[in-house]
């Protein structure tokens, strides 16, 4: 069974997503790479899917799929009001929320 | 060794490789597309070259198949059905339940990919010439490449899943190449609106498909042991007898919902003249030949669902027939407003549209798709002429009152083209207009559909009405604007918005050569763009004795090569995967010779009592010249008044007729309904949309104002009251002491975390992860 490599897959899939959000200035680039992390734990719904035969992975991995697209809609608004406040979208400009 | 290794090549061709390896065409696109993409902007000619040689190569497969299935088709008698050729892997599986992906090959799929390769190849040549220079051509390549192999994906899709992918891709392409050129803002707006009204109809491929599949899935499991997504399985359950007529007519009407949005019927072709504002290639190739035929393709791939859904032959009135008209009368109207050449095109499309849709309603399958494959040639002709003239002669302006006329003497080669695709558009003999849409009239009326057939007919006086009118003002009569050479600023604003935008900073050599034609008045185009004109127009004549029916039965070519033929069949046949040679079907002795010497056979009838049908038996209206003639007086008639009526109006500017729109209430009443495209528009995005939207928003910010604030402000009554006893009782004495004590923890812990908070997104995350890092690590050594 190919199951060990889809779990590499998505571990490599995350690894690489998190560090994108941690090391990224650029929040668009930000947003990509929590995309990349939601489709890392995709493909481990997937392939336990497909270990188990059941559909239940498939339909969590839709469920995923469908919550992605409005977490980027939302995310991209906010970047979209955040470059017209200040002609920027470099993260580590914004530390408006320092305590 | 030569005769060894044209002896293999025989072989291989004889054999029907090419037929089993189809599947393999759309892949070369769709690898040219991500190379394209990947290295496009380092090779010479930026990633053109790549689009054009993997175009050849599908165009060479399609063609090498075709002629495979020809071969295979003419070796058997004529009423013995030929498998299709069908390969299918599975995709997705899961539960027991799955679907696959491979090919359905038979006649059908197989002219309309050859029709596809071969426009697709002449548009991408003729794009090298028209998009020189400009900023995305890399891109434009791509997304060109990108939908010839969406297209052909869903010519051959083996099941309807498939068929949804290489649409879905189709409708993306089309919303890039609308939008090619979208710092203007009305071409965004227009790339969007495709988008959303496709994607309105494209609902009901959905539903359609679902559905079919729930319907049909238990019977094509038990009987041909496959999925109730196949093509092959959903036609020959809808000709069984067994589905439920709820189910078959409810998914017909769905699926034809998507048909409408993506074949611009009405009402929603509102789409398809806005998508104009895309390059012309894109016009030619994406909205009047290709993508817009998918919708009609889709009626004709699953016809026997359509058939029973409809009950087409059944009655002289259906769903689909009405939809037809109705597109056929009113685009044609609205095409004789159109002041740009385009529209006056894409109005014409979404009229010939209409036709097929209705032949296709009416029971005339074979010369619908006969007309799909002879419009193809002539509207890709048309609007590539009319690229040319924008591009050599009018500059860069597609309004022919303003910029253009008289230019039949500057552009011998597309003027001649452009007439020879006008008569073949306007169905004159021997043009292949002609055959295919004479052949849809005669069956429409044939078939017992005897308002329609009318309906045709006054649609063909319009065409040739239109297309008068349009080619009068291109091309004859005195050059105006642009054509004439003047070079007027004030226009230039708004069009050369068309075509120009590549040629800014970047591009300055490029800049330079179209500054340098604008100079000295109209002129012929480059041989990249004739060449395909000219053997577009060659094949506007010569498409049309594929199927001459005037000639008798021997020039019935495409009859023979793509009709499929309903016989009873083995229901083994049907399922089988593998390819099947001719004659492996086992034939079941149902013919029987009926009186005019038709072979009748009961599918699509009766219930097939000891087998399967996959196609309905379908009449053919026999050839008769006065009916023929009858539609040539019309269309002779539609060329001659609109001929007059456009001289005396835009040349000779006869008192009577000019302005006539003004003084006369009633037919400015008519001008208005139809210069506002009958308001459908209007419609749309005031009424519809602003239903939606509005009480939507309207109903939360009352929810918000009444619901929530009510809510807050008595919970707030409520804590004032009760907050006075609290505190004169509780926080005085109990609390503060308590708090007064964890405030200074708190202070210490706060400055000790102080340096944490540095509100840093990056941080945050970092801070995220490794929590959940650690969480996951105390679970993973809880757990073991």
């Amino acid at each position: 069974m190919l199951v060990n490599q889809f779990l590499m897959l998505g571990a490599v899939l995350f690894c690489i997503g998190v560090y994108g959000v941690i090391a990224r200035r650029n929040a668009v680039l930000v947003l990509m790479s929590i995309e990349l992390i939601l489709n890392s734990v995709n493909i481990n719904l997937l392939a336990f899917a497909l270990r188990n035969g059941s559909a239940d992975g498939h339909t969590f991995a839709l469920y995923v799929i469908a919550v992605a697209a409005a977490e980027v809609g939302v995310g991209l608004a906010m970047v979209l009001l955040v470059y017209r406040n200040r002609k920027s979208i470099a993260l580590d400009e914004l530390a408006e929320m320092k305590g | 060794m030569l005769s060894a290794s044209t002896e293999a090549a025989e072989a291989v061709f004889t054999s029907g490789w090419f037929l089993d390896h189809v599947w393999i065409v759309p892949i070369i696109p769709a690898v040219a597309f991500a190379l394209i993409i990947f290295f496009g902007k380092r090779l010479p000619m930026k990633g053109s070259e790549l689009g054009i040689v993997s175009m050849l190569a599908t165009l060479a497969m399609s063609a090498a198949a075709a002629y495979q299935w020809v071969n295979r088709v003419e070796a058997v008698e004529k009423e013995v059905f030929v498998p299709p050729v069908i390969k299918a892997w599975t995709w997705w599986s899961s539960d027991g339940f799955s679907f696959g992906i491979g090919q359905h090959i038979d006649g059908l799929a197989l002219i309309v990919l050859c029709v596809v390769a071969f426009i697709s190849t002449l548009v991408q040549i003729y794009s090298v010439e028209y998009l020189h220079g400009d900023r995305r051509y890399t891109h434009f390549f791509a997304s060109l490449t990108l939908f010839s192999a969406g297209m052909m994906n869903m010519v051959i899709a083996e099941n309807m899943l498939q068929l949804i992918l290489g649409w879905e891709i189709m409708g993306l392409c089309s919303f890039m190449l609308i939008g090619h050129w979208w710092e203007d803002g009305a071409n965004s707006r227009a790339a969007l609106k495709a988008f959303f009204t496709t994607r309105t109809g494209d609902i009901g491929l959905l539903v359609g498909t679902s559905v079919l599949f729930f319907a049909a899935n238990e019977w094509t499991q038990k009987t041909l042991g496959i999925s109730g997504f196949t093509i092959r399985g959903l036609s020959a359950w809808a000709l069984s007898g067994e589905p439920s007529s709820t189910a078959i007519t409810v998914g017909a009407v769905a699926l034809f919902i998507a048909c409408i949005g993506k074949s611009g019927q009405f009402p929603l072709h509102t789409w398809l003249p806005d998508a104009m504002a895309g390059p012309t290639p894109v016009s030619s190739l994406l909205h009047s030949s290709t993508m817009v035929v998918a919708g009609v393709f889709l009626v004709a791939r699953l016809y026997p669902v359509f058939f029973e859904g409809m009950n087409i032959l059944g009655t002289n009135v259906n769903f689909i027939v009405v939809i037809g008209g109705i597109t056929i009368i009113i685009a044609a109207a609205l095409a004789f407003v159109q002041n740009d050449i385009k529209k006056v095109l894409a109005y014409s499309t979404v009229s010939q549209l209409g036709y097929m849709m209705m032949g296709l309603g009416a029971g005339a399958w074979l010369p619908a798709v006969f007309h799909i494959f002879t419009h193809a040639f002539f509207k890709a002709c048309l609007f590539l002429g009319a690229g040319s003239i924008s591009h050599s002669a009018s500059h860069h302006s597609f309004d022919m009152k303003k910029d253009m006329g008289g230019l039949r003497k500057y552009m011998p080669i597309t003027f001649i083209t452009w007439i020879i695709s006008t008569l073949a558009l306007c169905g004159v003999f021997p043009f292949s207009g002609f055959f295919s849409k004479d052949e849809i009239i005669d069956n429409v009326g044939h078939n017992g559909y005897n308002v329609f057939m009318i309906v045709g007919l006054v649609g063909a006086f319009l065409t040739a009405a239109y297309m008068t009118r349009a080619t009068y003002l291109t091309f004859f009569g005195t050059p105006r604007g642009a054509s004439a050479g003047e070079h007027h600023d004030d226009a230039h604003g708004s069009h050369d918005t068309h075509d120009d935008h590549g040629h800014d900073a970047q591009a300055h050599d490029a800049h330079d050569v179209h500054d340098d034609h604008s100079s000295h008045g109209p002129r012929e185009s480059g041989k990249l763009i004739t060449v395909p004109l000219i053997i577009l127009a060659v094949l506007a004549i010569g498409s049309g004795f594929l199927n001459a029916t005037p000639f008798g039965e021997k020039w019935e070519k495409l009859k023979v090569w793509v009709e499929p033929r309903a016989e009873v069949v083995d229901p083994t046949s049907v399922a089988l995967v593998a390819h099947g040679g001719p004659g492996e079907a086992k034939s079941l002795p149902a013919a029987e010779e009926s009186e005019e010497g038709h072979h009748s056979s009961p599918c699509g009838s009766e219930t097939p009592t000891d087998g399967v049908c996959v196609a309905p038996q379908l009449n053919h209206a026999k050839f008769k010249w006065s009916k023929a003639a009858l539609s040539l007086i019309i269309v002779f008639a539609g060329i001659l008044i609109s001929w007059f009526l456009s001289m005396q109006l835009y040349e000779r500017k006869n008192k009577a007729l000019v302005g006539l729109t003004q003084r006369n209430k009633l037919l400015g009443a008519g001008y208005k309904l139809l210069a506002n495209k009958y308001y459908l528009d209007a419609l749309y995005e005031n009424v519809i949309v602003k239903a939606i939207a509005y009480p939507i928003s309207r109903g939360a910010y009352w929810v918000n104002q009444k619901v929530l604030d009510g809510a807050v402000n008595g919970a707030g009554i409520v804590a004032r009251v009760s907050a006075g006893w609290v505190y004169r009782n509780i926080d005085q004495r109990v609390v503060d002491g308590t708090v007064n004590s964890s405030g200074a923890a708190a202070q210490g812990a706060g400055s000790a975390l102080r340096p944490v908070q540095s509100g840093k997104v990056n941080q945050y995350g970092a801070l995220l992860f490794g929590a959940a890092a650690i969480g996951a690590l105390v679970l993973v050594i809880i757990n073991t």
